[in-house]
């Protein structure tokens, strides 16, 4: 069990990028990918930013090669695409013999195509093409049609633990490998914007009508994203053999629950505290060698002013660097752990810290203050990255320089 | 990895949460199976209990049920698995939406529509601050939380782990996929199941928790020895390879199964490598069957592994289950062969403790 895990590949499609090398180009010049809803129908445009991929289905479609959409919904075509990138990226061939896993996380599914049909779904005197996306309504679809996109059959799963769910991706991953049931690992997650999750959110009140400003005095909430991260894990030794290209270790990893309410964090971060410290335990490291923190950092009231306190709980009054990228992606659900663990692994393998963007004053709680400002050669050996959600569930992964 | 089952949470369209065991069955005539509700005050505060939906009462109960049977107050993980999550929440939300143009909404079917839900809320009640996760991957969901339970207690970070399926019916639900053609056309009598031989088969429901540990106890049902996935197999003797494999690798061969329980639902389409497999490998196995009881879903394994847990235990396989041949002597390991759809096939081995 004491077998190290590898990054061997990355891939992403988030608001700002159709892959890595647009993903890194956007975050070195802090360019944001939240604006005006362009492609999603609802009545919150004009009105709500967020941070849509800047693509209709039908380009998505191209983008991905496939010519024809037989019930492809923005979800499954989101996680295609970063799945392939990472599947290519880690030099993985479609059969090429490896025990390969495919573990996804998604929290809406295929709500996007459902909220568009449900109507018609429920009415059986209406036919039409739209009966082609019943059958991808639910959350194990998208894994489905990226395990077959990619020729993978040996262990297929998908997780929702709402916004913690691709961090949780990434840590089964590891422990598949670790137990010895696969060999390889394609991790992380999804989710493409939907009126169920945007009008589900505002009903809680917690969407800020301008742009997101974590870790800020004046936040007034998140704004959502949408997109898909993931990485490709395999054994250190076996990768390090084979001479690959590696980015980071996995070197640590911890799931917790807060245990206090259905959507909202506890005040002092109880469970992020918890999941910080065994992710900590875990990797052997000391709390001083983490050298960055890319924080969950919503913008929301609550997730901030908690994760803070967990954070000063934790590391005591030496807080690392840290910072939250969701002023650059938007919050995007289940995907969130994912694309953050795609920008944790490209923050060591860079040696550069992307900052907080939208960030002014500092909260009235603490004296925190994230990084708002491109850091190059900052020395980064360890990032923490944290993902809290719904449900009270809470991950923490650590990533380490080889 | 193994570990014992200690305690069983079941609510189901059968009587199966107060200690039965199948010995007087309910049969249904309308293709769509829903749970027997238990008096969930009994389990559930008032209060709480108005806001919850269908599922939330049937898996908050149904893990409540576990936690007293195994005489256990704290387990060290929760973890579930659900193909569809909280149907009733979800298309509450949904159809309030479309209906009022995304205006007036409220947020409680929104926050309890995510498929975390239930373990969130178990973890609440319990004040659980352990590890605690959701599996969605429709036929793979009760099976991916079985393996994550399985490995935290090989890591030996936990040695009691609460682990549950479940799945809500609907109308909806059953109109929206009966276009699909899962469903069977004539209505059918739900106990006269597999002699329909139409295509499609009846939806079901349940909520299952099992609670399971490392420590041996006499109060311990079974053990489950086993556990393995088969995703989209080119033809049948790809199901009966990896069958063999499955055995071997748990040192049994055929003849050492004293039951095997089959996932037939009835499907003319699809029960078919069932049927190869039982004359290929298990022809001279008793065979027990139980989607005529529960419908199908994409977690019905759970109640699978619930009567196979109890049938170890009582050393009973009621007549209401049978399958061909009955068993004969002791019942020390048993089968467990199940699919969705042909798309997630999954084995397990539930053997005396």
């Amino acid at each position: 069990m004491s077998e190290r895990i590898a990054i061997t590949g990355l891939g992403i499609i988030s608001a700002i990028g159709d892959n890595v090398h647009q993903n890194l180009a956007s975050l070195r010049a802090k360019r944001s990918g939240i604006g005006q809803i362009k492609y999603l129908e609802t009545i919150h445009k004009g009105i709500l930013p967020i941070a849509e991929v800047k693509h209709s289905d039908d380009e998505l479609l191209i983008l991905l090669g496939v010519s024809e959409n037989t019930g492809y919904t923005r979800t499954a075509l989101l996680g295609m695409i970063a799945a392939k990138e990472a599947f290519a990226d880690s030099g993985a061939k479609k059969g090429d013999g490896i025990r390969t896993a495919m573990i996804s996380a998604t929290t809406v599914g295929g709500m996007g195509s459902t909220e568009k049909f449900y109507l018609d779904y429920i009415n059986p005197e209406k036919t039409g093409d739209f009966v082609k996306y019943i059958d991808s309504h639910d959350c194990g679809d998208s894994a489905e049609k990226i395990a077959d996109n990619l020729g993978i059959k040996d262990f297929i799963t998908s997780i929702n633990t709402a916004c913690s769910s691709s961090a949780n991706a990434l840590m089964l991953g590891a422990r598949l490998i670790k137990h010895g049931i696969v060999d390889r690992v394609v991790a992380g997650g999804v989710d493409g914007l939907t009126k169920f999750t945007i009008n589900g959110f505002n009903t809680l009140m917690i969407l800020d009508k301008e742009y997101c400003k974590p870790f800020d005095k004046n936040r007034t909430g998140l704004t959502l994203g949408e997109g898909s991260g993931f990485v490709v894990l395999e054994s250190l030794e076996v990768a390090q053999k084979a001479g690959k290209k590696i980015y980071c270790e996995l070197s640590g990893y911890a799931n917790t629950c807060d245990a206090y309410h259905q959507t909202a964090s506890s005040p002092e971060g109880t469970g992020a505290f918890l999941s910080m410290s065994s992710a900590l335990a875990l990797s052997g490291l000391e709390i001083e060698d983490i050298d960055y923190v890319n924080v969950h950092g919503t913008a929301t009231q609550i997730n901030d002013l908690s994760e803070g306190n967990a954070m000063i709980k934790f590391f005591g009054n030496k807080v690392p660097k840290f910072s939250s990228t969701k002023g650059y992606t938007g919050h995007t659900l289940a995907a969130a752990g994912g694309i953050e663990a795609v920008f944790s692994a490209l923050t060591i393998y860079n040696n550069t810290i992307f900052p907080n963007l939208n960030f002014k004053d500092k909260m009235d709680e603490f004296d925190l203050i994230p990084v708002t400002d491109l850091i190059e050669n900052a020395g980064v050996k360890n990032v923490l990255s944290n993902s809290f959600g719904f449900g009270g569930n809470n991950t923490s992964l650590i990533f380490s320089k080889v | 990895m193994k570990a014992f089952i200690r305690g069983i949470g079941q609510i189901s369209p059968q009587q199966t949460f107060a200690g039965d065991f199948l010995e007087n069955v309910t049969a249904y005539n309308t293709n769509m199976l829903f749970c027997i509700d238990p008096v969930y005050k009994e389990f559930i505060h008032p209060l709480q209990l108005r806001r919850m939906s269908r599922t939330l009462r049937m898996g908050v109960t149904a893990a409540k049920i576990c936690l007293l049977d195994a005489a256990i107050e704290m387990p060290d993980a929760v973890i579930t698995g659900t193909g569809f999550g909280c149907v009733e929440d979800t298309e509450k939300f949904l159809l309030a939406m479309l209906n009022n143009n995304e205006q007036q909404l409220t947020p409680t079917a929104f926050m309890q529509s995510t498929h975390n839900t239930i373990s969130g809320q178990v973890a609440i009640m319990l004040k659980c601050k352990e590890y605690n996760s959701t599996y969605v991957n429709r036929g793979f969901s009760f099976e991916t939380a079985l393996l994550d339970s399985l490995m935290l207690i090989a890591e030996d970070n936990a040695h009691k782990v609460l682990v549950g399926g479940f799945d809500e019916n609907s109308f909806n639900l059953h109109t929206t996929t009966d276009r699909l053609g899962h469903w069977k056309k004539e209505k059918t009598n739900s106990l006269q199941l597999l002699e329909s031989k139409t295509p499609g088969t009846i939806s079901g429901e349940g909520a299952t928790f099992f609670m399971l540990t490392d420590k041996e106890d006499e109060n311990n049902y079974a053990l489950l020895k086993g556990l393995s996935t088969l995703y989209k197999p080119e033809n049948e003797n790809e199901v009966e390879q990896h069958v063999n494999d499955f055995l071997k690798r748990n040192n049994l061969s055929a003849s050492d199964i004293d039951l095997v329980v089959y996932g037939l639902n009835g499907d003319a389409r699809t029960d078919e490598v069932y049927y190869h497999l039982r004359d290929k490998l298990f022809n001279e196995n008793a065979g027990a069957y139980f989607k005529h009881l529960c419908g199908d879903y994409y977690t019905s394994s759970a109640f699978a592994l619930w009567f196979s847990a109890n049938a170890i235990k009582r050393q009973v396989v009621p007549q209401s289950v049978r399958l061909g041949k009955a068993p004969s002597g002791a019942l020390k390991n048993i089968l467990i062969v199940n699919h969705y759809r042909d798309i997630n096939y999954s084995f397990m081995l539930v053997s005396q403790c």
